[in-house]
């Protein structure tokens, strides 16, 4: 018999959709003039749509023939990400504006993929995440390619579509080896059949050995993190902000379903290939970025190495691993979108500050801005009393609780490495003399709020309970 | 009276807040720097109510402050201090005022910032000696690193980029396998606590790991050698205050790793891995003070030979092992540890001095090479009288706190090796040699060039400075039983841990 699904578990991902329509619509018949209106509607939908996952907060369950859940981690997560590109949207607005890239079109894209990582949040199916998974993807690879001038950005674009399309099929390939062994491709059915162990575990190895792949593209780690740095250089700014913070926490969400709530059963199959993403993605990402003059390809290194970190807690296999990993991840975010915020701060009219020499003596030119940047770089480092410090000791407690001490040394060893390149961000603000004098164009809404998310990075360093304690009940 | 206030808490927060504030007053109001003054001698004097009010006759952690802080992982702020930490604790906070009294005229460059950065380092310093709680301890010994890289760093030498850079980076490689430690201590303990960690059981392959991670964490902080090379380098960059910082306090920071860490957490390991480390304190004694002698700059002489002092200091803590082995009673081991302890408290005094002194003499100059100097006492005589009593001190006169120490680790390392003992005490005749002889270079003789000729004597706030200092060297040398009354029960606690196998 039919059965009228429980829509209210889906209400944010509808209101999203039904917003997105109305700012298509907006976009088509106001044009060049209405972005600015556009620019508002989407921060609306955002806010609205945030809103509404904490009005729904608490109950759950499935709905759509076990197709979709709610559950507490989706809600935490779809309220970081709509918070997340909020502040993305509003730090890339001068920025945008300033290089004729505000166009109602970015917009469109933003909500849409922000759709789609809502999707890949509650998705408790293999179809409906790939469903997700590749609404972000496509808007986001438009996203790049925007700035259709520019050669970087076009080759950007180029790389980061052919490469994210050999991914999803990489992953599309595993689902479908699953789904041949276990007869199903509902998260909960799979978990059940391989807990009962009616499949043939090696050919189940397989395919998480080509779900991991797919996993270990869209989150960067190494070796399959060769878009990586390219596209975070090549594209604008502002595209690149977007890239970096929420599909990461979105990414999360699908490693956790696939492996932790589908396949833990199979943890002694991909714990060890976790394991060599992660050591290799910590040991490349902070040596390489180490080479790099460039401030949006050494975030981008970093960003692996930080890739790396996120893998050590979910590679453990514990609840406590997993509320680690989730707790790195939004602090990630945070420090991202912090850091990303400054390139475009101080960025202006045909000039990028881009290279790390543009952040030359700004402890003279905006010394509330450098010390924001000193909290950013310290915190990426992993230097209490910040917040990345206490993220790099939830995941290595995780993994020393599971007897993987060498990933541990690993880890240490590589974040001292990775002290080094933040420390230079430092050294260039605070012991550089300035090259340029510059004012800062962008406007006071993003100047208070930049600054709010760096001080968050320093209070969530003083008292980081409350959100561990929250990181933890999402996972017991 | 004061055992109703928060004192560790007061001690620690109130130079936090008050440096924030120091910055907020900013560069231009005249205000700022007394307020700094006196935001610094207010916590020196709410120091001193930690010694009225401490019980010396037990080794149980005082003034005990235990709130939750992280509860998902039972990590509290958790604070006291014993025997230990309070006198570290009233060194850091002398040492921070004259800091701030040195600072007074000469820093022109940002001294809001400057003053803000001791300030802030000295709340993160007293709590990093009275943290009881191992992630509170860590939190602060590794915070302690960002406001001494950044003075370094802006208020330094010509090549303070690269002395910064060094400092922060080795610094940063010892303690994060310290951080390693304490995780892998809270999975056998199953708690955060220190005092938790001393009761925790290990193998003695735990044991071994453990004592190593924990001496490349404390050992680049004493320094010892051979990881002493950031140090040198980073006391010549340094501005005044933060080489008078270094010296005092943060190395003995690494000192008091081993009392509280090292010591009581892997004693089977340190007795089987005693000889390193006595072979390298010996080294950095012996060594490091002919290297001192080689020295021509005058900051880099006083770093080799705070190396050289510190040697003292984990000698005096390893050869408990050796006094066990030979002597029934446990009168010399006592005598070693409280030998190390008065050593860490009487050369943070000296070292202060000597870069204060340095600091008086590098403000008129310009220069802190021995052969720009020449004839000092001859323009500066008040002055040369500071110099002389301190560089006495340094080489260990009799009647000076330079002594006390020394001479304690000295005679109970007779009791652990003859070798030990006549090693050590080259140290009489090379730390002579090498402070004599430059003060020697510098002060005597004749005038040796126009500028020194033209130099003008100490004035008042200098003269006050180096007094108070020299008043402490020549009481803790004469008298120093209210320094050991204090630390006795403790340090009898740390030898009935140490000489407890855990195996």
């Amino acid at each position: 018999m039919f059965q009228v699904p429980n829509m209210l578990f889906a209400l944010p991902e509808m209101l999203m959709l039904g917003m997105a329509c109305v700012i298509l619509l907006v976009v088509a018949f106001a044009g060049e003039r209405g972005t600015d209106w556009v620019y508002g509607l989407s921060q609306l939908t955002l806010l609205s749509t945030a809103v509404v996952v904490v009005w729904f907060i608490g109950d759950g369950g499935l709905t759509f023939s076990d197709t979709y859940i709610k559950d507490s981690l989706s809600d935490l997560l779809k309220l970081f990400i709509c918070i997340v590109n909020m502040l993305v949207l509003l730090y890339s607005m001068a920025y945008l504006k300033a290089r004729k890239l505000m166009q109602g079109e970015f917009f469109v894209l933003a909500v849409f993929s922000t759709l789609g990582m809502l999707i890949m949040v509650s998705a408790y199916h293999m179809l409906t995440l790939y469903l997700g998974l590749e609404l972000m993807s496509l808007c986001l690879y438009a996203m790049v390619a925007m700035h259709r001038d520019s050669a970087v950005a076009t080759e950007a674009a180029m790389k980061y579509f052919i490469l994210g399309s050999i991914a999803s099929g990489m992953l599309l390939y595993g689902m479908s080896i699953i789904y041949g062994v276990t007869g199903s491709l509902a998260i909960n059915e799979i978990a059940q059949a391989v807990a009962t162990g009616s499949g043939d575990e090696t050919i189940l190895s397989f395919g998480i050995v080509f779900l991991v792949i797919g996993v270990g593209f869209k989150f960067g780690a190494v070796p399959f993190h060769m878009w990586l740095p390219d596209v975070y250089h090549g594209a604008p700014t502002a595209m690149t902000l977007f890239i970096a913070a929420a599909p990461k926490i979105a990414a999360f969400a699908m490693i956790i379903r696939l492996l932790a709530e589908g396949l833990i059963d199979l943890q002694h199959h991909w714990q060890d290939m976790l394991v060599m993403l992660a050591v290799l993605s910590m040991i490349i990402g902070n040596v390489v970025a180490i080479a790099q003059s460039n401030l949006k390809r050494m975030l981008a290194y970093s960003t692996i190495s930080h890739v790396g970190f996120l893998l050590m807690g979910v590679l453990s296999g514990t609840q406590e691993g997993f509320s680690a990993a989730l707790f790195y991840t939004l602090i990630y975010a945070l420090m991202t979108l912090g850091a990303f915020g400054m390139i475009l701060l101080l960025s202006r009219q045909g000039f990028e500050a881009e290279n790390i020499d543009d952040f030359k003596g700004l402890s003279e030119r905006q010394p509330w801005f450098a010390l924001m940047m000193l909290i950013l770089m310290f915190s990426m480092a992993g230097i209490p009393p910040l917040a990345g410090f206490y993220a790099k000791l939830t995941v290595i407690k995780a993994v020393i609780d599971v007897d993987l001490l060498w990933v541990a040394l690993v880890a240490v060893v590589t974040s001292v490495i990775g002290a080094f390149y933040y420390l230079r961000v430092i050294k260039v603000m605070y012991f550089d003399k300035p090259v340029v004098e510059h004012k800062l164009e962008a406007g006071s809404a993003m100047q208070i709020m930049l600054s709010a998310n760096a001080l968050m990075v320093l209070g969530l360093g003083i008292l980081p309970g409350t959100l561990m304690k929250i990181c933890t009940i999402v996972f017991a | 009276m004061f055992a109703e206030l928060p004192l560790l808490s007061l001690l620690i927060w109130l130079p936090i807040f008050g440096g924030m504030l120091a910055i907020m007053l900013g560069d231009q109001r005249a205000i700022m720097k007394p307020f700094a003054l006196v935001v610094a001698a207010l916590t020196m004097l709410l120091s001193f109510g930690l010694y009225a009010g401490f019980d010396s006759s037990t080794h149980q952690m005082q003034f005990v402050e235990k709130l939750p802080w992280i509860e998902t992982f039972n990590i509290f702020y958790h604070l006291g201090v014993d025997g230990f930490s309070m006198p570290l604790i009233i060194l850091t906070t002398i040492s921070t005022l004259l800091v701030v009294v040195a600072a007074w005229e000469v820093i022109q460059h940002r001294p809001s910032q400057y003053l803000a950065a001791f300030l802030i380092m000295e709340g993160l310093m007293i709590a990093v000696f009275s943290a009881l709680d191992a992630v509170l301890f860590y939190v602060f010994f590794e915070a302690m690193l960002i406001p001494l890289f950044l003075v370094i760093g802006i208020w330094g030498g010509p090549n303070r980029v690269y002395a910064t850079l060094k400092f922060f980076l080795y610094t940063f490689f010892g303690s994060v396998f310290l951080l390693v430690a304490l995780l892998y201590l809270r999975h056998v303990s199953d708690s955060f606590a220190i005092l938790d960690f001393h009761q925790a059981g290990l193998s003695l392959n735990e044991q071994t790991w453990l004592l190593l991670a924990f001496l490349i964490a404390f050992a680049v902080k004493v320094p010892m050698w051979p990881v002493h090379t950031w140090l040198p380098d980073a006391h010549v960059e340094a501005p005044t205050g933060g080489s008078v910082i270094l010296a005092a306090i943060t190395l003995k920071i690494g000192g008091y790793g081993f009392l509280r860490f090292a010591l009581p957490i892997a004693p089977d390991a340190s007795l089987a891995l005693d000889w390193l480390i006595i072979s390298l304190s010996l080294i950095a004694v012996v060594y490091i003070g002919f290297v001192a002698l080689a020295q021509t700059d005058l900051k880099k002489l006083i770093a080799y030979s705070s190396i050289a002092h510190m040697g003292f200091v984990t000698l005096g803590l390893f050869i408990v092992f050796d006094i066990f082995a030979n002597a029934s009673t446990g009168s010399g081991a006592v005598l070693a540890i409280e030998g190390a302890m008065v050593q860490m408290i009487s050369h943070g005094f000296i070292s202060a001095a000597m870069f204060l002194a340095v600091g008086v003499l590098y403000d008129r100059m310009h220069t802190r090479e021995i052969s720009a100097y020449g004839g000092v006492v001859n323009t500066m005589p008040k002055f040369a009288g500071f110099a002389v009593f301190f560089a006495m001190a340094n080489a260990g006169l009799p009647g000076t706190s330079g002594f006390v120490g020394e001479f304690m680790v000295i005679l109970a390392a007779f009791q652990a090796n003859f070798w030990f003992a006549f090693l050590a005490a080259t140290t009489l005749i090379l730390g002579a040699a090498y402070t004599l002889w430059m003060v020697k270079r510098v002060f005597f003789g004749e005038v040796a060039n126009k500028e020194v000729q033209s130099l003008s004597d100490i004035n008042r706030r200098e003269f006050w400075m180096l007094a108070a200092l020299a008043v402490i060297v020549l009481l803790i040398g004469l008298w120093p039983a209210p320094l050991l009354d204090v630390m006795h029960a403790s340090v009898e606690h740390l030898l009935t841990q140490v000489s407890q196998s855990k195996l």
